[in-house]
């Protein structure tokens, strides 16, 4: 059963995602102003939902880490996951959207709030991905991450917020539109196919990350995080 | 002191002791403020080097620049003030008396934001003769934006100073956490300086300072709230 999940999540995912790309690049009308280059969406779209839910996943796993006096690696290995396949995806999906911005809008980037908080959004995550590596201890290092993953997390509402203020001096950007059936269908299913997918990559990730949390409880001198050389270096200089 | 307590003393007892003591230590060395003064008006001079002898784009932005300053100054400040306590194990010490984490975290934060007010201070007859800037709406106002904008640094820098003071690379980790954080902060700060330089003739400073005031209310309720589990061993 497992075996099969493992093996068979990914492959149906992929499966999925592809029917949907497919209908949406053959099948589904071009929109009535932006042509083919609408299209994108479905790629583009699906991305950010995904990257969304999966920092979404992140902040849960860190608020629950901290809350309870008894929190098991699990809750960090999923926070660990949940950060470095969500930031992957929000880079895929701020990628795919400068693309679309190029013809649409004129301009690869916008200093509007949500490309400003999703820009953030990515810096934010970064930094925690690099103070993850850059701390030895595992129990340190799931504390002091999931404190880094929740004020990163409050961080974006304020920053979305602050940006638009910011922006309602200049100009405001607003676009009603009316989708046809046939686009929201594609989007369903290219949405649905990139979630399997994002399962599949979050449930490897996560056997990686208990795997390194074994090894790391295990064998603490064997890491390469601890060579000589970097003992030294964090040994408080006390004679 | 001379009398031994039977009890613990409170959080605002220790917290004032702790703020006595890291003042006292900063009032006798004077390391960290001339290190980040220095620091920042180097800064405020980059930055007119970097934009050319234009001196009314200089006067334009000088709100921005001002913060900048203040922020890159900023996080060397607060990497230091956990140093002094990685030396010996002070923190440890500072632990076992036994002090209330959120103590410390409210007289590092404070001893933070005081340092940044001082260097605002100094910062900013500089920045009239750099920068050629006049303050139109009132003394009241700037001192206003400068104790929430030093507030605003010190909530978040504090915790982050915490965390990054342990781990490797820490020069580089805090402002990789601290940069993204505190745009909200800067944004608001950069806009209210302007306004207080240049005149607010739409009445917008009310608007920016609230925002100010909220975000220091979140940073220095959540740091409070989750410094305790930072320091834990």
């Amino acid at each position: 059963m497992n075996k099969l999940i493992k093996w068979g999540l990914p492959v149906v995912g992929l499966g999925v995602l592809a029917a949907g790309w497919w209908l949406g690049l053959a099948w589904a009308p071009p929109d009535r102003e932006m042509g083919d280059v609408q299209r994108i969406m479905y790629v583009h779209v699906p991305l950010q939902w995904m990257a969304m839910l999966a920092m979404f996943l992140n902040f849960v796993a860190a608020v629950a880490y901290l809350v309870r006096s008894n929190a098991s690696w699990k809750l960090d290995s999923t926070a660990e996951s949940a950060a470095e396949v969500g930031l992957v995806l929000g880079a895929l999906g701020m990628v795919t959207g400068a693309i679309w911005g190029r013809p649409t809008w004129g301009v690869y980037w916008s200093w509007d709030p949500r490309l400003t908080s999703e820009a953030i959004m990515l810096v934010t995550y970064t930094g925690y991905l690099v103070l993850r590596r850059f701390v030895e201890d595992p129990d340190k290092r799931a504390t002091w991450s999931a404190v880094v993953a929740i004020l990163g997390a409050i961080n974006l509402p304020i920053v979305w917020f602050s940006v638009r203020w910011w922006r309602s001096l200049h100009q405001v950007q607003s676009s009603p539109k009316t989708v046809d059936p046939q686009m929201v269908l594609c989007l369903r299913v290219s949405a649905i196919g990139l979630l399997l997918l994002t399962i599949a990559l979050l449930m490897h990730r996560y056997r990686i990350a208990m795997a390194e949390r074994q090894a790391e409880v295990a064998l603490p001198e064997a890491l390469p995080g601890n060579s000589p050389a970097a003992s030294v270096r964090d040994t408080p200089k006390v004679a | 002191m001379s009398t031994s307590r039977p009890r613990p003393i409170g959080l605002i007892g220790a917290t004032l002791a702790l703020l006595r003591k890291d003042l006292l230590i900063e009032w006798r060395t004077r390391a960290r403020l001339n290190a980040i003064v220095f620091f920042a008006l180097a800064t405020l001079l980059m930055f007119s080097f970097a934009l050319g002898p234009d001196t009314r784009l200089l006067e334009k932005n000088a709100g921005g620049y001002f913060w900048l300053a203040i922020l890159f100054a900023s996080v060397l400040a607060m990497g230091e003030s956990f140093r002094v306590e990685s030396e010996n194990a002070c923190l440890d010490g500072i632990r076992l008396a036994p002090a209330d984490p959120r103590a410390i975290y409210l007289s590092k934060a404070l001893g933070n934001a005081l340092l940044l007010i001082a260097l605002g201070i100094v910062l900013l007859p500089v920045m009239v003769a750099l920068y050629g800037v006049k303050v139109v709406t009132g003394f009241v106002d700037l001192g206003t934006v400068l104790l929430l904008g030093s507030l605003a640094l010190s909530a978040p820098g504090t915790v982050y100073a915490a965390i990054s003071s342990n781990a490797r690379a820490r020069d580089v980790l805090l402002p990789l956490l601290l940069f993204p954080l505190v745009i909200p902060a800067l944004l608001s700060l950069a806009k209210a300086t302007s306004l207080v330089l240049q005149g607010d003739p739409m009445n917008q400073l009310g608007s920016w300072l609230g925002l100010l005031l909220g975000f220091n209310l979140i940073y220095w309720g959540v740091g409070f709230v989750l410094f305790p589990r930072i320091i834990e061993d």
